[in-house]
This record gives C-alpha cells, structure tokens and sequence, in this order.
C-alpha cells in the first residue's frame, strides 16, 4: 500500500486531537482541516467542528469546492461564539506559523522589525488568546531554520513555555502545546522545561537531518520510532474529505511517504 | 416621525481629519466599500482606524489616510495578504497597535459598557505587551490576586457598518450567516452610519427569527444610506459573495497601478459609476459565496 507525504502528515496531525472528546477543534489550513476532519471520522467522534465560516456540523465538510453538498448544520458559531470559547476552553488550535521558537512561540505578524518590518504578513490574530486559554498544535509544511528560529521569533503571537514572559513568572494555567508535526517528523513539548523533542522520524528522515533544519536544540525520546504509516481506512475517509486531491498539492511534486519510493 | 436616511456623501461629510473610526465586518466580508472609497477621495487625514481589517484598511493606508492602526489582522480571506497593509506596514510610517482579535472585542466592549477597561488574561506572555506599553495590567481585588491584563476601551468617534437590510428608524437586518462584532462597533462609537443594501419597510422586521438577526440598536444608528452592492468587492451573504477576482487585481496594484485603479473606479464615481467598472449589479449578485 503506498502513500503520500501528505497523507502521513496528515495521520501524524490527527492524532494532535486524540482525547480531546468533545473539545471544538478550529484547524487552519489543509493539513490541518483534513487531520481534524480524519480525527472526527474515525477515533474522536465527539469534536465539534465548523464548515470554515460560522454554522457547527455534524459531519466533515470535504475540502474544495463542494459541488451538491450541503454542510449539515448542527448550530451555530459565530466569531463572537468562537471568542467565548477563546475564553472558556475545551478548543484546540492547529495551525501552522511563520516562525517557531524553543519556546513554541509563534509569529504569524511580521519578519524583521517591528517598526519597520521586512516582510508584514497578518497580524497576530487570535495567537495570544488561543495559546493563553486553549490547547494548540502545529503544521509545518517546510521544517527548516527559517521557521524553527534560532532566537526568539521575530513577534510573539503564540505564547509559549517561556517563563521569562509569564506574569510573575508563573506558566499561565491553561497554556498547552500539544504537537508538531512537520515534514520530517513528529515533535512534542515533552522534553525538560516542556522543550520540543521529536517522538518520531518520517520514513527515511535521520534525527541528523532534523536537527540540522531546526535553529534551536531539538530533544528527542529514547530511540524515536518511525512516523506511524496510514492505515487503508485512513487513506480511505482522507480520499472522501479531499475528493479533488488538493492534498497533493501540498508538498511539491507530491513525493511518497515512504523511503526510496518515487 | 424619525426619519435616518441619507447618501453615502453625507456619511463622509461627518468624518474629519484626526478622528478614530470604527469600520465593520471581518476581513473581505460585509466590510462599507462605498462610504470607504468616498472617504479617500476626501481632504481627511491622520485618522485613527480601528477594524478586523481588509481592503478597507488598505485603501485608506493606500491613500495616506491612515496615521495609527488599530488591529488583529489585515486579510481578504481567500486571499490572504493585502498588499497595501503590507506596503505601508513595511514602509514604517503606519502606527500600528497590534491587538489579539479577542482583546480588540473587549476594547469595543468596555467602550460599549463605558468602562475604562476589561480584564482578561489575553495579551500575556506575548508581544502585544511589549509593543503597546499604554495597556496596563491589574491584580484581582478577590483571593485568587491574579494578575490580569486590563484592555483599554476602543472609543471610535464614529463606526460604520453595512448591513443587508434597514429602515429610515434605522432598525437593521444582518442576513448572512455572522453578523461579525458590528454591534459593538455600533455601541462603542459616539456615533454610527449604516449603509445598507436595501432600505425596507419597518414591517418586514415583523417576523420572530429575523429579528433574531438584527444585533444593532436603532437608537445606536444616527444615519441609514441605501447602498446596493456598497460591500463589493468584498461580500455581502447571502445577496452575494466575495469578488476574488477584483480583490487580486486590487492586490496587484499595491506595488505598481494603483493611480490607474483609481482613475479606473474609484475618482469621480458614484455607485452606479462604480457598479459598471467592475461589471454591473447584475455580476456582482452572480457573485457565488465563498466556501472556506
């Protein structure tokens, strides 16, 4: 059975939501909202999640256009909705930054100088509520020193398990980063001090090459094994969110999950 | 009888330079494209905006309106990036408070409630701190003692919001599926302007769940102008969807062309002028709702 990176990633971000129950997911981008949408279809049927603009469903909506498909409405949320939320907890954020740092900071608004920045992207958005209150994870198409920064990240939207930020140095009580997922690996906030660490290795990645593409010292479990491959199952409810295939659009050239394979 | 109708014209008329505005809608949806394009053709200045920004935000920086920015983010949705923001948040001259998107509704809602400011633990731990140094932080007078941070009421002097549907009382109908933070626009500022896609009777309010859909007090609402197709290019649910199209050659223009996007639909047009330029109403309610 073969398989693509995509799809591999897109397994390894599902289970970011394992145990979540009945926690509102907001996942942003495709990776993300075919992993919340695999998780809701198979082993977490409790989340909540929404058709991207302001109506809950009660199943997945498929990615891309939707042809006679009507979501099904289970209610209603709103941004306003959403805020509360924010606010009240049991939501879980993935969502894929610009820049990450050894804190799991995350900078979404600008690259350079605040005043005068090189590159303005978005804005912080809602980073500092999402990791302040809720549980956040994150997917990074390109896992390189660009993105994993050195230092600090150029503006920190995102908080992260950095004490030097927290009122009275203290962690704030619901701060919880929960997962990484790049193209090369699967990455926690085990490590000491909540330090990202890899879990696993994608088929054919070495621990080497990872550290080599990450800015900061990357930890790492005991013998880390190999990035769980999808099951059919899997690979069948991801072709049935994505009937138009988008998911190979998301790595260039749309390479195999698997070592050697074309 | 109460009678709030008015042009688009007389809604800019009450705009003068120094102000804090207040824009509604979310991004490249429901955002008051007709009143922004006669604003920046108006001999204003040094604004300060507050918005969940889009091309609303970047016209006005586009034409130098804009002297302090209060935001969450500056996106036209599908497309992601809007080029004017980012050319004058990179050319360093734009003053910019940067907010979480929540704390910017708490601004709004302390404003609404005419209080200083709203607790809440959004902003810790993050730049949003660090860059705005005005927003203080407190300790809860209650045993827990946490420490808080404080968001300081957003005041604007004037909001402007459109909506599908109002009437000369200025009741008003949001019909598409979010009615965004408009209310709180509304509440916040000293004054608000609808502008409106239809002007109806009061008689069609006369109905339990669209009632459900009206979250703006009349007697927040100090002028109703008529509008057809006055969110274009960005979209109005469910009378018509985003201009994807339209919002990239806007895009397109941010580095190089943007004289001749003016000249081409913006300087000297009204709105059917305006409505022509980029295809006719007939297009524009064709235009299919964005599916995210």
């Amino acid at each position: 059975m073969s398989y693509s990176l995509a799809e591999l990633c897109i397994c390894a971000s599902a289970e970011a939501f394992r145990g979540d129950g009945e926690y509102m997911v907001t996942s942003i981008g495709l990776v993300p909202r075919l992993a919340a949408s695999l998780a809701r279809s198979t082993f977490e049927p409790g989340l909540m999640m929404t058709e991207g603009e302001a109506y809950l469903v009660s199943e997945p909506v498929p990615v891309g256009p939707r042809g006679d498909y009507r979501p099904k409405i289970e209610g209603l949320m709103t941004y306003e909705r959403v805020f509360d939320i924010v606010n009240k907890g049991k939501r879980h954020a993935m969502v894929t930054p610009v820049q990450i740092d050894r804190f799991g900071q995350m900078n979404i608004s600008i690259v350079g100088d605040y005043d005068k920045p090189k590159t303005a992207l978005l804005g912080v958005r809602g980073y500092p509520g999402n990791t302040i209150n809720n549980s956040n994870s994150m997917f990074v198409p390109s896992h390189d020193t660009r993105t994993f920064v050195s230092g600090e990240v150029d503006m920190v939207g995102g908080i992260g398990y950095n004490p030097a930020r927290w009122p009275g140095g203290r962690k704030p009580p619901f701060l919880d980063l929960r997962r990484i997922v790049s193209n090369l690996a699967v990455m926690d906030f085990g490590g000491s001090d909540h330090g990202i660490r890899v879990i696993s290795l994608h088929p054919g990645v070495t621990l080497a090459q990872v550290r080599e593409n990450t800015g900061f010292e990357l930890q790492c479990v005991d013998s880390p094994g190999t990035t769980r491959p999808p099951t059919e199952e899997q690979l069948a409810v991801i072709a049935r969110l994505d009937p138009h295939d988008l998911r190979a659009t998301i790595f260039k050239g749309n390479p195999s999950g698997e070592p050697g394979q074309a | 009888m109460i009678d709030k109708t008015c042009v688009v014209r007389d809604i800019a008329d009450q705009i003068e330079s120094g102000m804090t505005i207040g824009i509604g809608g979310w991004g490249a949806r429901r955002k008051p494209m007709a009143f922004i394009r006669e604003l920046i053709q108006r001999d204003v200045k040094d604004l300060t905006v507050l918005s969940y920004g889009g091309p609303d935000v970047g016209m006005l920086a586009a034409t130098g309106k804009i002297s302090r920015l209060v935001f969450g983010f500056v996106s036209m949705d599908l497309v992601p990036l809007e080029g004017h923001f980012r050319q004058a948040r990179q050319s360093g001259t734009l003053e910019v408070v940067e907010l979480d998107e929540g704390m910017f509704q708490l601004g709004l809602k302390a404003a609404a409630a005419r209080l200083p400011f709203l607790p809440t633990r959004v902003g810790f731990g993050s730049d949003v701190l660090t860059t705005n140094p005005d927003i203080k932080t407190i300790s809860s007078p209650y045993a827990d003692g946490e420490e808080l941070v404080a968001m300081p009421a957003l005041k604007p002097d004037v909001a402007v919001c459109h909506v599908n549907e109002a009437d000369v009382l200025g009741n008003s109908r949001i019909s598409g599926p979010d009615p965004f933070f408009d209310e709180w626009f509304c509440r916040a500022a000293d004054v608000a302007y609808l502008t409106c896609e239809e002007i109806v009777p009061t008689d069609a309010f006369n109905d339990p769940l669209i009632a459900l859909q009206m979250p703006i007090e009349r007697n927040l609402v100090s002028g109703v102008a008529q509008v057809p197709c006055g969110a274009h290019p960005t979209s109005c649910g469910p009378d018509y969807g985003m201009d994807v199209p339209h919002l990239q050659k806007y895009n397109s223009v941010a580095k190089e062309g943007w004289h001749t996007y003016l000249e081409e639909h913006v300087t000297g047009k009204d709105l059917s002028a305006y409505v022509e330029s980029v295809g006719g109403e007939r297009a524009i309610r064709a235009l299919p709702l964005p599916v995210f």
